[in-house]
Formats: structure tokens, sequence, C-alpha cells
């Protein structure tokens, strides 16, 4: 117990001995599964490679200044279309994401036997690809090209932007809805005016963080043919042309800050 | 009597008489799935034109009551009827249609807090346009017209395009009471309106709910937890204790036996002063009334 009496002063104590000796076993068996793992990476560690690891990064680092500036002519169309992969997915999923959300809400889906899960499986198989295997599955069936990236990037933010706006969903206030439903509202009106405007600021922010995200996603998306920069970017390092890949990986951070920078002021103007 | 609204009449949707009550409660039960009796073989009959105070301890079932008239909570048993309508029996699209007629008014205001004060009250049109009007806020020019009128009548016209966040409590209480009364109801249903006001705002909130309920000739039922109010306000009182009714009458019949029996054990007697007093107060302020306008 808790508090146990001693000499007629009350003892307080956090936690009883029981369950403090139960905590500190689980920190203990935590830190021996650190000590073996660091042991196991360890020994499979070419150390040699490692200690040279300094001098290679110097190298390379040399060998990619200066980026080549006179190559930007060749990238501004991938960029774009990098841009165009992200915004597009985002809009493909948030437009998929929208109903299935409220398929998969326990509040208002029309069924929790049947409907609900099979909302949630779709939510689940979507979120456990990542876009790069979706891109690698989708340039095998539709071949190479914006389009199939495109809906790489949007198969894998349905899950995402589904999964965060049922959640928002449920977490609304129903005396709101209450209230509509009570002056005989049809159940397309109650979802209109209940339900609605109680999620459009989740909403909104779940779709500009995805863009945001997608933004990074698509950069890498043309590693495997789904067009946009990483196409460029995997072909500089396969002809081994550092000073490209250097000039690439500085495009995308420019992008990247200028996305995150757009997504704040969204964000910061809606809600 | 009451014989007609149980099931043979039921079939018809009608209840057999009528023309003075305009709400009947028999047998009405509530049992929710936990197992707990919320309302126990409830009569209860609300004659035309009545604004009717239902008192009792938080658990009574007072919110259950009333959410049963208008079935956000379905009844387990019993009849519901309303002028003429049974209501237990309805279908899903005869229930909207008869939800038109029952406005109804709920502590915390329950607004749609991102929507406009204008939209808030329309809102309470929502059963008489189609699905697409409303969606597009094309509500037709009487109902705008109508939404001014009552709005300037609570005193809130400034405030048509606010949102309904930024009003304070008792506005937002206003703007609920606009939107129940836009429905052109015959009942209200009033769940514990001044239950996160002021003193002050609940009394004028309560004064506003009752001259509206004579200026239109309504009936109402109104929750209420304070006894005070109740008594200043309301022209019968019903008692609810552990969903039984124990007290059905006048306001000045709520002696300290009675309110013992609805509350239990507690010094009631200088509760009933204080009242008498307030009472006297109240009268005398009246012409300063906030709710002016029309």
């Amino acid at each position: 117990m808790p508090n146990e009496q001693q000499a007629k002063i009350k003892i307080w104590q956090r936690r009883d001995r029981g369950h403090q000796l139960t905590i500190w076993a689980c920190q203990f068996i935590g830190v021996a599964i650190f000590v073996y793992c660091w042991q196991l990476v360890s020994d499979n560690t070419i150390w040699m490679f490692v200690t040279d690891a300094p001098h290679q990064a110097n190298d390379m680092f040399e060998r990619m200044l200066p980026p080549k500036w006179e190559y930007m002519d060749v990238l501004w169309r991938p960029i774009w279309d990098t841009v165009i992969i992200a915004t597009l997915g985002t809009l493909m999923a948030v437009v998929f994401a929208f109903p299935i959300a409220f398929l998969a809400a326990r509040n208002t889906t029309p069924s929790t036997a049947f409907v609900r899960p099979f909302a949630l499986f779709i939510i689940v198989s979507s979120r456990s690809i990542n876009s790069l295997l979706w891109a690698l599955m989708l340039v095998t069936i539709l071949g190479p090209g914006v389009f199939a990236g495109v809906l790489a990037i949007g198969f894998r933010s349905i899950g995402f932007c589904a999964k965060l706006l049922y959640e928002a969903i449920e977490e609304i206030d129903e005396t709101q809805v209450e209230a509509v439903t009570a002056t005989g509202a049809k159940g397309s009106q109650v979802l209109n005016y209940g339900i609605v405007p109680q999620i459009l600021p989740a909403f909104a922010g779940i779709s500009v963080f995805r863009w945001d995200i997608n933004i990074r996603e698509s950069a890498i998306l043309g590693l495997v043919g789904a067009g946009g920069i990483g196409l460029q970017l995997s072909s500089s390092i396969d002809t081994v042309s550092w000073t490209q890949v250097s000039l690439i990986l500085l495009v995308i951070l420019v992008t990247v800050i200028l996305s995150e920078w757009v997504s704040a002021k969204i964000r910061h103007s809606i809600i | 009597m009451f014989a007609a609204c149980l099931p043979t009449r039921i079939i018809t949707n009608h209840c057999f008489f009528a023309s003075l009550t305009m709400l009947s409660l028999d047998k009405l039960t509530k049992q929710y799935k936990t197992g707990d009796l919320a309302l126990n073989d409830i009569y209860l009959e609300i004659p035309d034109g009545q604004v009717m105070a239902l008192i009792g301890p938080s658990g009574a079932g007072k919110s259950t009551l009333i959410r049963c008239v208008n079935r956000l909570v379905e009844p387990t048993s019993g009849s519901i009827c309303l002028n003429e309508t049974e209501l237990s029996s309805l279908s899903q699209g005869e229930l909207r249609r008869a939800r038109r007629r029952m406005g109804m008014i709920f502590q915390e205001y329950a607004l749609v807090e991102r929507l406009s004060v204008m939209e808030n009250v329309l809102s309470g049109r929502l059963g008489y346009v189609s699905f697409w009007r409303s969606y597009f806020r094309n509500f037709p020019q009487t109902d705008v017209d109508e939404a001014y009128r009552l709005l300037a009548r609570v005193g809130l016209d400034h405030m048509a395009d606010k949102r309904a966040d930024e009003l304070s409590g008792g506005q937002r209480q206003r703007v609920g009471i606009c939107r129940a009364l836009i429905q052109n109801p015959e009942l209200l249903l009033v769940d514990e309106p001044t239950a996160s006001l002021d003193p002050k705002t609940s009394r004028q909130i309560m004064r506003l709910i009752c001259e509206l309920c004579k200026e239109r000739k309504l009936s109402a039922i109104i929750n209420i937890h304070d006894v005070f109010l109740a008594q200043m306000f309301a022209e019968r009182i019903v008692g609810l204790q552990l969903g039984e009714i124990v007290y059905d009458g006048p306001p000045d019949g709520l002696t300290p036996d009675v309110l013992t029996t609805i509350y239990g054990e507690e010094d009631w007697e200088s509760t009933i002063e204080k009242v008498k007093e307030e009472d006297f107060e109240e009268k005398r302020k009246d012409s300063t009334s906030l709710a002016s306008g029309k």
C-alpha cells in the first residue's frame, strides 16, 4: 500500500515496493538490450572504414564543390514536376480521404460492423506502404513518368490524411451536432452545419502538413523513375557528377524551405 | 383517457384528444444500456401555452425527459403525444418533420462555434429547406427577414455577421433562443438555459424566454436546477427525483418539505425567504429589462 501506518505518522510513497521493483526490473532489461545491440552493431562494422570516414567525406565534399550552376537550366523543369507531383498527389489524397474519414469515424460511420473496418483497412494499407514502394509498383504498371508519381504520393497520403481527419471527427463536440439534429435537419444538413464547420480547421491543417511532407517525398520519387528532380539526382550519381549532385541537393533544400514557409503561412491564416 | 395514446391509436399517429393539451407523456420509461432507469413510468400533461419548470437534483432524469420528447434519446417505452401527433412511433422522415415543431435551447448554448450568428439562427430553418439551398446558404428571404427580426428582438441585430465564438455567454444563449424560435415551434424544450451564466444574465435569459413564450403563446418545459429561478419565472413546477415525479404544482407550493422530497435533507427555509425578496426586487426592475426592442 502506498501509505503505511508507522508510529501514527502516515508515510506516503508514490509507488508501493512491488511496483517500484517492477519499474527497476524493466529499466534494467532496457539497458541490457541496448548493450547487447551495441555489441552486435560493433561486431558487424568494419571499423577500418569508419575511421577512414572523415577523409572520405572530405574527399567527396571537395569533389562536390563548386556546384555546377549552369546545370540549373536543366533543373527548372524537374523542380516544377516535383512540386506538381506533390500538389496533385495531395489534392487526390484529400478528395479520397475526406469521405473515408467519415466512414471510419466511430460517430459518423453508417455501420460500425461493416463499413468501419473496410474504411480502416483502406487507411492501414495505404499507410503501410511507403510512397517509394508505391512508385516502384506504379512505374511497373503505368510506365515511368509524372503520372505514376502523382498516384504514388496520392495513395500514400490517403491513409495519412484520413487517419488524422477521422480522429478529428471523433473529437468533435456532440452537443453542436445534437442542436442541429433537434431542428429537424436531414443527415446531410447535420453533416454540413454541425460537423464540417468543427473539423474544417483540422482538415486544412492536415492537408497543408501533408503537402509539405509530399514535397520532400516527391523529390526522391525520381530515383525509381516516377518523375521529378530525383531522376536527375539518380543519373548524376550514376555518372559520378558530384558537382551536379551538390546543386540538386541545394535545390531540394531551398524548395523544402520554401514549402515549409508557405505551409506555415497557410496554416497560420486558417487556424 | 390516456388509453387513446397507447398502441391501438399509435398506428394512426393521432392522439385521441388534444385541443388544450400541447404535450402529454404517458408511461414514459427510459432505461439506458448500463441498466440505469432514468425515467420510470412518467405521466405528464402540459396544457397549451404553459411554461413549466422541471426541477430536481443532478441525475434525476430532467435532461433525459426533454431529450425523449424530441427523441434525441430514444425512450424505452411509453407514449409521447405532441398536439395530436404520437411521436414515439414516427419513422425517421416523420420524426424530422415533428422536430421542426419543437424548438430546443441547450445548456452551454450548443451553437456551432465556427459559424456566424446568422448561420446559427438560420440553421433553425434546416428542416424546411433543401440540402442544396442550405449548402449555398440560400435561405428564403422570409426566413432571413424573420432571423433579423428575432435578432433585433433579443438585441443582437448588430452581431449577425460575428462568429458565434466571439460572443459572450448571455449573447450566445440569446442566439440559441433565436435558433429555436425561428423554427416557429409549438413547444420549447429548454435544457438548463442558465447553467453556465452569471446570476444577472441568468435572470435576463429566463425572463426573455418566458416573455417570448407569452408573446408567441408557446408551451415550454424548462429544465433548471436553480430553485429560485424556477419559482420566479414558471407557472408550474414539476419536481423529478430518480426518474419519478415527486411534485407537480404551483411555484409557491414548494415548501421545505417538498424540497426535501425532491433534493433531500437541507435547510430550505432560508432559500425560500430569499426567493420572496428577490421576486419583489425583480418586479421593480422589470421596466429596465434588457430584453427590449421589437
